[in-house]
């Protein structure tokens, strides 16, 4: 089979089962499809030739891609402003840590009470291997990475209906899935019933490899024996001297097992953005953020809110105002403007640009996303269950618990990712106060972790719809929406760039920020260079 | 999300919770991946308010949500059903996610509330003529 069929079935298998299932769990998967693409297009840091002559660039929007933009404008010698709405570098790139104060639209205002060391990750919080534009511009920027756990083995795959509602282990469902999938497949093999699609000499491999794949025994039956608990786990495992009989586990009946639909949280971690390895800052996204805000320094201008983007044949005027108090209109002006402002918050700035790249901005709407952040007096996760980072997933609303990547072994408190929800749930969670976020996030995962209500501190929940600077987490792009307008978003209208996440094919993901970002220095570049 | 498979989770959320009746599954019902709520005063509680905000004050950041609360761009019925269905900018469509009754009572409601005082409630029949 060739790449192209394998990730063509892969999305066929992922939209059957959403339409099937559309679970929580299944959701969230379909969202992780959503910015499922091709690997990343960097190929080494940009090389910005010849002198721009003075040449003036601002830059809306002081996220990873008006940084990158900014970072390698400047480098290449141009006069480079960067307008920020908020008062931070970093957008989407973000941690809430401890004393942090947000406010999203309504006015609720929520102060994070974290432990020094410990944070929200709103947004982004994984950074794959083949993401090798954000892991140079770590290097370069001296962000340290540590592992990011995705899959764990002792994580849970919970239902609230099935097996009573007790959450069952990765390597459980993960082991028993195999194996009878492995035994079922064998028997049909032996059965002769594949003949017409594998040939004698493969059927005998095949049959090896199933054994070997699924734990079967020598008559090719999956079942409960010490070989299975080599992958399912024991009831008792092996020991030393004489209380050392390991005690082997009881798989999951076939028919309970498929019933149960645990196995639809199975394909996340095989997805291509998931594989291992995967890397995050240490101490939280927003280290990037921070350390590209070091680097710009007194370049970026920060609580400038913009309220309207002029151009002409000499250059680009835009308007803004003080974030906070309003005040005078102020203008800045650049011969171009490379312009990372979300396309949500783009469709209401008026905008001298042509009719293509308007109906291709008014063409996006951002999705719902939530993320809750809550502080436990222990890390019970790893002291009663051996759960060193990873997540486990639900059919409950919260749709998954995240375990912390770093700091194990700590004697403190801990903060787990307590929901990170799309579509129907996180809209409806998004509509609630921030207060009952946070309860009902805890009523949820106490059904997988009796532990929460005696251990919880503290919770903090961003809904991302209700985030005042993007309404929404990403752009949502329909394959139509792209066919009709996704060149015309990414072309420059006059000395007007855009670039961001939603003017990438890795939507949602901080790398499509950063590839689109540097398509558009270059185009910039070659622009003022024929200038 | 099609409709059907609403009423599909809508089953099973039921006889979950005939079989268990636990509080936990409760809150379910209204987490069933789609939404259930079928009058417009708890249609606009569980899904607009995430925007709108609670009374219908609208919000404003580096965009804004538009206050609905007495808006005159609601005069007209359809306006709202078209902007429900098929989304507009940043607001997404609910026309796959909400039927058709779900779509006139949350819109009737509106229209009746927040200082809003249009009294030609949008028909069922209304709203499935204007999905396209």
């Amino acid at each position: 089979m060739t790449d192209e069929s394998v990730i063509s079935m892969n999305r066929r298998s992922l939209f059957k089962m959403i339409g099937a299932f559309a679970g929580s769990a299944v959701m969230y998967q379909a969202m992780s499809e959503l910015g499922f693409a091709g690997e990343s297009g960097y190929t080494g840091r940009i090389e910005l030739q010849g002198d721009p002559q003075g040449a003036s660039v601002l830059i809306l929007g002081a996220g990873v891609a008006g940084m990158s933009a900014a970072l390698e404008l400047r480098n290449a010698g141009y006069q480079v402003q960067v307008l920020e709405y908020n008062d931070r570098p970093g957008g989407r790139s973000w941690s809430l840590y401890g004393g942090d104060t947000y406010t999203e639209l309504g006015g609720f205002t929520q102060k994070a009470q974290f432990a020094p060391g410990l944070y929200l990750n709103p947004g982004p919080w994984r950074i794959p291997h083949h993401h090798l534009g954000m892991l140079d511009y770590c290097k370069r920027l001296k962000v340290p990475l540590e592992p990011f756990v995705q899959v764990n083995y002792a994580a849970y795959m919970h239902s609230s209906k099935a097996f009573g509602g007790k959450p069952q282990r990765y390597r459980e469902v993960h082991a028993d899935f195999n194996g009878h999938v492995a035994e079922l497949l064998a028997k049909a093999a032996n059965k002769s019933q594949l003949d017409q699609s594998v040939t004698r000499e493969d059927r005998e491999i095949l049959l090896e490899a199933m054994r070997e794949w699924g734990a079967l025994d020598k008559n090719y039956e999956y079942k409960k024996g010490l070989l299975t608990s080599e992958r399912r786990g024991y009831i008792s495992d092996p020991g030393g001297g004489l209380t050392s009989d390991p005690v082997p586990s009881e798989p999951l009946a076939f028919g309970d097992l498929m019933q149960s639909r645990l196995w639809s949280s199975l394909s996340a971690g095989h997805l291509y953005e998931f594989q291992n390895m995967i890397f995050q800052p240490v101490g939280g996204m927003g280290m990037i953020g921070r350390a590209f805000g070091r680097e710009l320094g007194n370049l970026i201008q920060y609580n400038a809110k913009v309220t309207e983007i002029k151009q002409d044949e000499r250059g680009v005027t835009v308007a803004y105002r003080d974030s906070n108090t309003g005040g005078p209109v102020q203008h800045a002006q650049a011969q171009y403007c490379i312009c990372t402002i979300p396309a949500s918050i783009l469709s209401q700035i008026p905008m001298s640009v042509g009719a293509p790249m308007k109906k291709a901005i008014d063409a996006l709407y951002y999705e719902s996303a939530i993320k809750v952040g809550l502080q436990f007096k222990r890390r019970f996760w790893e002291q009663d269950e051996s759960i060193y980072g990873g997540m486990s997933f639900t059919d409950l609303p919260n749709a998954l618990i995240g375990y912390p990547s770093s700091r194990y072994f700590d004697d403190g408190p801990g903060v787990l990712l307590g929901a990170y929800t799309f579509g129907a749930n996180s809209i409806q969670l998004a509509a609630m106060p921030p207060e009952e976020r946070i309860k009902k996030t805890v009523e949820y995962g106490s059904q997988i972790h009796p532990q929460y209500p005696a251990e919880f501190q503290h919770g903090v929940a961003v809904a991302w719809h209700r985030v005042p600077w993007t309404l929404g987490c990403a752009a949502h792009w329909t394959d139509e929406a792209r066919a009709q307008h996704y060149d015309n978003l990414c072309a420059m209208d006059g000395r007007i760039v855009l670039a961001g996440e939603h003017a990438s094919r890795l939507g949602g993901w901080q790398e499509g920020a950063l590839l689109s970002s540097l398509d558009a220095v270059r185009r910039v570049h070659q622009r003022a260079l024929a200038a | 999300m099609k409709p059907r498979i609403d009423i599909l989770l809508k089953l099973i959320v039921v006889a979950a919770l005939l079989a268990a009746g636990s509080r936990a599954l409760q809150a379910q019902e209204i987490f069933a991946g789609g939404y259930t709520q079928q009058s417009g005063e708890d249609l606009y509680k569980g899904i607009c308010q995430g925007c709108h905000m609670p009374e219908a004050k609208g919000a404003i950041g580096a965009g804004a949500y538009p206050a609905l609360a007495n808006n005159i761009r609601l005069i007209a019925a359809i306006y709202p059903v078209t902007v429900v269905l098929n989304g507009q900018r940043a607001m997404p469509p609910f026309g796959a996610s909400l039927s058709d009754t779900q779509i006139a009572n949350v819109i009737n409601y509106i229209r009746a509330h927040f200082g809003n005082h249009y009294n030609d409630p949008v028909s069922v029949s209304a709203v499935k003529a204007a999905r396209r």
